[in-house]
């Protein structure tokens, strides 16, 4: 599977002995409390946060004395169970496209991958056979309706725009009447980075989804949550901020192909309930994939 | 910044306070503490590790001070770690012959292309004069980005060429003929495992052969932070850092991961999304913020910056004299807005921070009391008594308020007038501000 390796491309050229380790510990028949130690370091250098690992730890420790079935298996495989079951039900939404157009939000913090990501959602989208329009509502940062213009261009988009500086529940507007007018299947709505904690500016963000909202009182079908697989513990917070302010109903995670493993996903998920809807592993237009929470985990562990 | 970090730091010093004794256990609990504190905030794991090994050592061999309590005791060890982890003084930007190169690398989107217009701008205001070069040549509209910050900026810049080598050859003639004594670089952002770019990078190195290459790190990184300045320094001759993105929630352990790996010195901070938000670093402040003393320093400074000393002179001198008008309260918020947003203004001050908790400063309210004060006539400005009925009703039309709210600014200004003629009768100069009317 593509994901997969070049997932674990990005591990194995972290370095070979911590691999060496994983791959050793993984295989074990049985965990003292060393291996424990070790697996802690692992699952914290993965970005999985702190209270986490403890718990992830206590579940492991538990279901190896008291669980029958659970003692058959080796304390590895009862990980990738545990971590598959606080991830399951991810995946791509089903993207229903139950109302015309079909429109999706973008958000993020300064830098995580929008602009890029709507290319390549575009292409997603033009490979399943729908037409996408994009609305160029990061009207803040010098040039990034130009960058805009070109990764719709690679994901076949229709870009609406206004000058820089516009209002950006303005743009949406115009954009959403251009594409029902044309019968467009998809609007993706590309909005500037912010960070979470800038009240204004995630205030932009509500006046956007209402904007869409009383346009079509079901829009934003979703809004995505774009997180850069590298990003530590504030991604909790970030999620947490998002999802005040413009509802999110999912992620994003972008640049899994570099050694970031982007493990901060499991507590978002767990405490915040919020699925992981695609995953960014490159520069090209077709390197944006559905999630899949087995290939994840798998590649999490290197197994 | 590092506003949760601190926190935390609070409520484990009011843990210790109480305390008798500075015992082994207490120190082993207390790193403990440390550790989950500094894995929470971000700090990879090995750096962790170092600075907790580094706290235990010189804990345990302290003599236990009598004038002060262990928890303070404790709390200062910390402090004079973390600042020593964090780097010394602060230290200025390398300069070789004119015109000198700066090169700033670092993965995508960590915020390079705004960081070298930030950077360029700092210079400037340091006398220096700056050209800017777009070598990053594969991102869609890097060069676009950077050429129309220059403009904002009045900064030249070179971009167009077909490789980051050539671009560089190009601002170097440019920068000789125009009489520019430096030239910072952007690059394009690159995974650190991309071999074939990372060769680009370094020799784009080889060539451009700079006295200062900066790696630009996301605040906001996690344990990766390792991973990646480990890559860069081993490819690259790195001399110094800069962490962006401070200005928001993040915790910031980053820094002590990037300082732990290179051991190069973190010489600029990024903590706002417009050009002027670049702050020089300084480890004793972040440190002291780290363990909730705010940063006063740096709040006098940015005050400093922007505030006209003169003018602020003289509109004190007016407070104390009554003479005190609408037209220069509303001077004074214009002063207040240009240090910036408030809540991280608010954030420097200690105890601020836990007092400023979920409370919302908007700054909207600001914007709505300057309109109302521009709808006035000069003479309504000097003199607010003469304002009745008829021009409350008028001044709320042009400002597109309500009557409700001119009655509110009007009555709390003359409550603060009425305040400051008592502190200006007895001489003594006020002690903070009255309550303003947002």
């Amino acid at each position: 599977m593509i994901l997969f390796e070049r997932f674990k491309a990005g591990l194995a050229r972290t370095r070979e002995a911590t691999l060496d380790k994983l791959r050793n510990l993984l295989g074990l028949s049985r965990w003292d409390a060393a291996e424990y130690e070790q697996l802690e370091e692992i699952l914290i250098s993965a970005d999985i946060g702190y209270d986490t690992t403890q718990q992830l730890l206590k579940t492991l420790m538990e279901t190896a004395g008291a669980n029958e079935i659970g003692a058959n298996l080796s304390p590895g495989e009862r990980l990738r169970l545990e971590l598959n079951r606080l991830l399951d039900g991810d995946g791509a939404s089903p993207h229903r496209f139950s109302a015309a157009p079909w429109v999706i939000l973008l958000v993020g913090v300064n830098g995580s991958g929008k602009t890029t990501t709507v290319g390549k959602l575009a292409y997603y989208f033009f490979q399943q056979g729908k037409r996408s329009a994009v609305a160029a509502a990061d009207t803040f940062r010098a040039a990034a309706i130009e960058q805009l213009e070109v990764w719709a261009g690679r994901g076949r988009a229709r870009v609406i725009r206004q000058a820089q500086g516009a209002d950006p529940a303005a743009v949406v507007f115009d954009a959403y009447n251009s594409v029902k007018a044309r019968g467009e299947d998809v609007l993706i709505v590309d909005t500037a980075g912010r960070l979470q904690a800038k009240q204004n500016l995630m205030e932009e963000l509500a006046k956007i989804r209402r904007v869409l909202n009383r346009l079509d009182a079901s829009a934003p079908h979703e809004a995505l949550l774009v997180l850069d697989a590298t990003t530590g513990q504030n991604g909790l917070s970030q999620a947490a901020g998002f999802l005040r302010s413009a509802s999110i109903t999912g992620l994003i995670v972008t640049k899994l192909d570099g050694t970031a493993r982007g493990g901060i996903v499991v507590p978002i998920r767990r405490q915040l309930e919020l699925p992981i809807a695609f995953i960014g592993l490159g520069e090209a237009v077709d390197d944006l994939q559905p999630f899949d929470a087995k290939v994840y985990v798998d590649a999490l562990l290197a197994i | 910044m590092l506003d949760e970090l601190t926190e935390k730091f609070e409520r484990f010093v009011r843990n210790l306070k109480g305390q008798g004794k500075l015992s082994e256990a207490n120190v082993r609990d207390t790193v403990r503490e440390v550790r989950r504190i500094l894995l929470e905030a971000d700090v990879s794991l090995p750096a962790a590790k170092s600075f907790i090994d580094a706290v235990t050592t010189k804990a345990l061999g302290q003599q236990v001070l009598t004038s002060i309590t262990p928890g303070q005791q404790m709390v200062k060890v910390i402090y004079d770690e973390l600042a020593q982890f964090l780097g010394g003084a602060s230290e200025p930007v390398r300069f070789g012959k004119s015109p000198s190169p700066i090169l700033l690398v670092g993965l995508n989107g960590v915020g390079k292309t705004t960081t070298t217009a930030k950077l360029a701008l700092y210079l400037r205001k340091k006398g220096r004069k700056p050209l800017m070069a777009a070598g990053d040549v594969r991102r869609p509209a890097a060069a676009e980005q950077l050429e129309i910050l220059g403009k904002q900026l009045g900064i030249p810049v070179v971009r167009g060429e077909s490789s980051p080598i050539k671009i560089f050859e190009k601002g170097y003639e440019f920068a000789r003929r125009e009489g520019l004594d430096c030239i910072l670089v952007d690059t394009a952002g690159r995974q650190h495992i991309d071999d074939e770019l990372m060769q680009e990078l370094s020799e784009l190195q080889a060539f451009v052969k700079p006295p200062e290459t900066l790696l630009v790190v996301d605040g906001m990184t996690g344990q990766d932070a390792v991973k990646s300045a480990q890559a860069f320094s081993a490819r690259l001759e790195i001399t110094g850092l800069i962490l962006t993105k401070l200005d928001g929630d993040a915790r910031g352990g980053a820094a002590l991961s990037v300082r732990y790996i290179t051991g190069k010195p973190i010489k600029f901070i990024g903590v706002g999304e417009k050009t002027a938000d670049l702050e020089a670093f300084h480890p004793d402040r972040l440190a002291g913020r780290i363990l909730g003393m705010g940063d006063i320093v740096g709040l006098v400074e940015k005050a400093q910056s922007v505030v006209d000393a003169e003018a602020a002179e003289k509109a004190a001198k007016k407070l104390l004299k009554r003479e005190f008008t609408l037209e220069d309260f509303k001077e004074q918020i214009i002063q207040l807005k240009k240090m910036g947003p408030l809540d991280s203004l608010l954030a420097m001050i200690p105890g601020m921070k836990g007092a400023m908790k979920g409370i919302k400063i908007d700054e909207r309210e600001m914007k709505v009391v300057v309109a109302i004060i521009d709808s006035m006539t000069p003479q309504e400005r000097r003199s607010p008594r003469i304002i009745d009925g008829s021009r409350r009703k008028r001044i709320a039309r042009g400002s597109g308020t309500s009557v409700q709210q001119i009655n509110r600014l009007l009555n709390q200004f003359e409550q603060m007038q009425k305040m400051m003629k008592r502190f200006g009768k007895r001489g003594a100069p006020p002690l903070g501000l009255p309550r303003m009317p947002f």
